[in-house]
């Protein structure tokens, strides 16, 4: 009786220890707690180039994440690509005049998408569309750019 | 001569086939028996306790020292274009994805599969499994069932011990010894790893590896020549099919579940 | 039963008769049909013929021995009445039901009504000497726990191992743990139980404590005996009935003293335990002289 007991206890500890370490996975190392799925509000902006962009890309102000993007797509009439950003519930005053960038976290990180705020008193609203954008910078066309000027430059 | 070759190839064509059509006979007599097995949940309990916690020690101890083999490692390599900060994520997402479940599976796969195949073969060996089918209790679901349901529960568990002592560890040389930013280890990590996409999809894995392992472990034993030459040989068979097993099913559910 | 404990005691201190085969007394009439049936069984392990068109007959309530040499598959039909293997042909009846045609369901109905015992013991390594007793009547009997520990101390104190109760079977010696399998075996009251080699490799002592066992057993609980030995005195010593086979078919049967008496060359080899005779003491082979001048690769097979 005493080992069956034992055993008891032992596998009902190895059972906790195991969904502990689930628990742990999917909250402190995955990103199961900062909101996944529809909770929150979507916005749409055009962009003319997103450069690397991807879905799941973070969204931030400030340097602080709102949301993710959630969707991107090509308007075949307009020729620019269609950014859905999520954008969590909590922070659901952003002026319909903010700016959207995309950037790139340090030299060879991920490109994510960074609001600026603008003035307005009218906040954003679900499926509203951020009119201010701006592309994603392309290596080769800076480059190629900056060539250019040099070369206005010196021929001036 | 060519014919002589020839047939033997044949014949272990012919053999190797016949083996699978048992081992998949096998698979669906253990199913067979999961209901009854509702029944009696001690006998369940007993082989979580074979499988499970008799492996904790070598699954914890692993865990930790891949881990911290992975942060020194990831160090040094990042360092170099100075992007320290995202030690966490190289170290958990490689844990989460692939370390966690396939070195998991691979050492209960040495542990747990060769200990059943073992106790399998023996049981067959001294007739036990031939009294219990004289007695009028069929050997395949009151043995093989519960050892079969014990590997596929305990195997998540095992490989999430496993990740997650991989992350300490990975934690412990990076932000404890080398001195990457506490705050931009986790914080990176966790906007980083997708729940679904890392977490999950190593869940399904360790579940996928759990079934192959036990399910090789048993059919070995079961399927062993009743001596102990037979059961030795097949203890060893079991270890070596089980890891090529995991080995060549990883590289197919990667593929699946991470290629576009 | 007419015969008690002490007459069956003294029954194999004498030679066995054809009168006491069939216990005297109340006798049913069912009795007159015998409780196994086996007609042209053929049976083949590859391309190895074992059973080449058997027939025999086990009566009720009798100790009915096979004999034969090692290798003339014993054990195979013990597995083949008790349905774990399939013959390629013919039929064996067990109570009147054909064994093979039998569902899953119906045949384990009739397995717990047969015990065996197996000749290394079989019991489940991993549990204790009372809890293997007490396996099949916790698997099939749904008992109070007073009662079935009364039950197996009582099968235990039959074999005389109460004392070994806690026991693992790692710690018995071999002539226990077949006591403690025959103690399983009987656990729950059978109609009938298989002993495969129950006396080999046992010191004097403990086959004498075996041979008494089977036949108390039989006679005290109304049994009926099957024993496959080629341990030709002890089996004699206790069988009511013996059947010889060799070669995949009966050589030879009747009563001890009619098989004794009426052998034939072949039997007769065996129960004299003669090292040359009719069963060749060399496998079959070319002659020695040709096959030493041969070489290897033209081998007759």
């Amino acid at each position: 009786m005493g080992t069956t007991r034992t055993t008891e206890i032992l596998v009902g500890a190895f059972m906790a220890a195991g969904f502990l370490a689930l628990f742990f996975l999917s909250m402190r190392v995955s990103n199961l707690s900062a909101g996944d799925g529809a909770d929150g509000y979507a916005l749409t902006a055009r962009f003319d180039n997103i450069g690397s962009l991807k879905v799941r890309a973070p969204v931030s102000m400030a340097g602080v994440r709102l949301g993710r993007v959630e969707d991107i797509r090509f308007d075949a009439d307009t020729y620019q690509a269609v950014v859905t950003l999520r954008i969590d519930g909590a922070y659901d005053r952003l002026p319909t005049d903010t700016f959207a960038n995309i950037y790139t976290a340090g030299l060879l990180g991920e490109q994510y998408v960074a609001l600026d705020p603008g003035g307005s008193q009218d906040y954003l609203g679900d499926g509203d569309q951020i009119e201010h954008t701006q592309s994603a910078l392309v290596l080769e066309q800076m480059i190629g750019q900056f060539l250019f000027d040099k070369a206005q430059e010196g021929s001036e | 001569m060519l014919t002589d070759a020839l047939a033997r190839l044949g014949r272990s064509g012919i053999g190797a086939i016949a083996g699978i059509g048992r081992a998949h006979l096998l698979l669906v007599a253990v199913l067979g028996g999961l209901p009854a097995l509702v029944t009696r949940p001690r006998l369940l309990l007993a082989q979580i306790y074979n499988v499970g916690v008799l492996s904790v020690l070598i699954i914890a101890v692993s865990g930790l020292f891949v881990g911290m083999v992975l942060g020194l490692q990831g160090y040094y390599v990042l360092s170099q274009f100075g992007a320290e900060e995202s030690l966490g994520v190289m170290v958990a997402a490689s844990l989460a994805r692939e370390l966690g479940p396939v070195v998991t599976a691979l050492l209960v796969a040495g542990r747990a599969g060769s200990a059943l195949t073992a106790e399998i073969g023996l049981m067959k060996a001294t007739e036990q499994l031939s009294a219990l089918e004289m007695m009028a209790v069929d050997p395949i679901r009151r043995i093989l069932t519960p050892r079969f349901l014990g590997g596929f529960l305990a195997m998540p568990l095992l490989a999430a011990m496993f990740s997650t002592l991989g992350v300490l560890g990975g934690w412990f040389v990076g932000v404890g010894l080398l001195g990457v930013d506490d705050g931009a280890f986790w914080s990176q990590m966790q906007a980083k790893l997708d729940f679904r996409e890392d977490v999950l999809n190593g869940v399904i894995k360790s579940l996928v590896f759990g079934v192959v392992v036990t399910w090789i472990a048993l059919f070995q034993g079961y399927d062993a020549t009743p001596t102990s030459a037979g059961v030795s040989r097949a203890t060893t068979r079991s270890v070596v099919h089980a890891a090529l097993a995991v080995l060549g099913l990883d590289f197919i559910l990667t593929a699946l579940m991470f290629g576009e | 039963m007419g015969k008690g404990v002490p007459g069956a005691a003294a029954a194999y201190d004498t030679p066995p008769t054809t009168a006491r085969a069939v216990s005297p007394g109340d006798q049913p009439p069912a009795l007159a049909t015998p409780l196994v049936r086996i007609r042209g069984l053929h049976f083949a392990r590859g391309s190895k013929c074992i059973f080449n068109g058997l027939d025999l007959d086990i009566r009720r309530g009798a100790v009915t021995a096979i004999m034969g040499p090692s290798g003339t598959g014993k054990t195979t039909l013990l597995k083949l009445i008790s349905g774990q293997l399939r013959p390629q042909a013919g039929i064996v009846e067990v109570d009147g039901a054909d064994v093979h045609r039998l569902s899953r369901r119906r045949l384990y109905a009739l397995r717990t009504r047969m015990g065996m015992l197996f000749q290394s013991g079989a019991l489940l390594g991993d549990l204790t000497v009372f809890d293997n007793v007490a396996f099949p009547l916790r698997e099939h009997a749904h008992l109070p726990q007073s009662l079935l520990r009364r039950l197996v101390l009582m099968k235990l104190e039959a074999v005389g191992l109460r004392g070994a109760a806690t026991l693992l079977p790692s710690q018995l010696s071999g002539g226990m743990a077949r006591r403690v399998a025959l103690a399983r075996a009987v656990a729950l009251d059978p109609m009938m139980v298989l002993y495969d080699e129950p006396f080999t490799g046992q010191d004097p002592i403990s086959m004498g404590v075996l041979v008494t066992l089977v036949r108390h057993l039989n006679d005290a609980g109304s049994l009926t005996s099957i024993i496959v030995s080629h341990d030709v005195p002890e089996t004699l010593s206790i069988a009511d009935a013996v059947y010889v086979i060799a070669e995949g078919r009966v050589i030879c049967h009747g009563t001890p003293a009619e098989v004794a008496s009426a052998a034939g060359p072949r039997a007769r080899q065996f129960l004299d335990g003669q090292p040359d005779g009719p069963v060749h003491f060399h496998y079959p082979a070319m002659p020695l002289a040709d096959e030493l001048l041969k070489l290897g690769d033209e081998r007759a097979c």
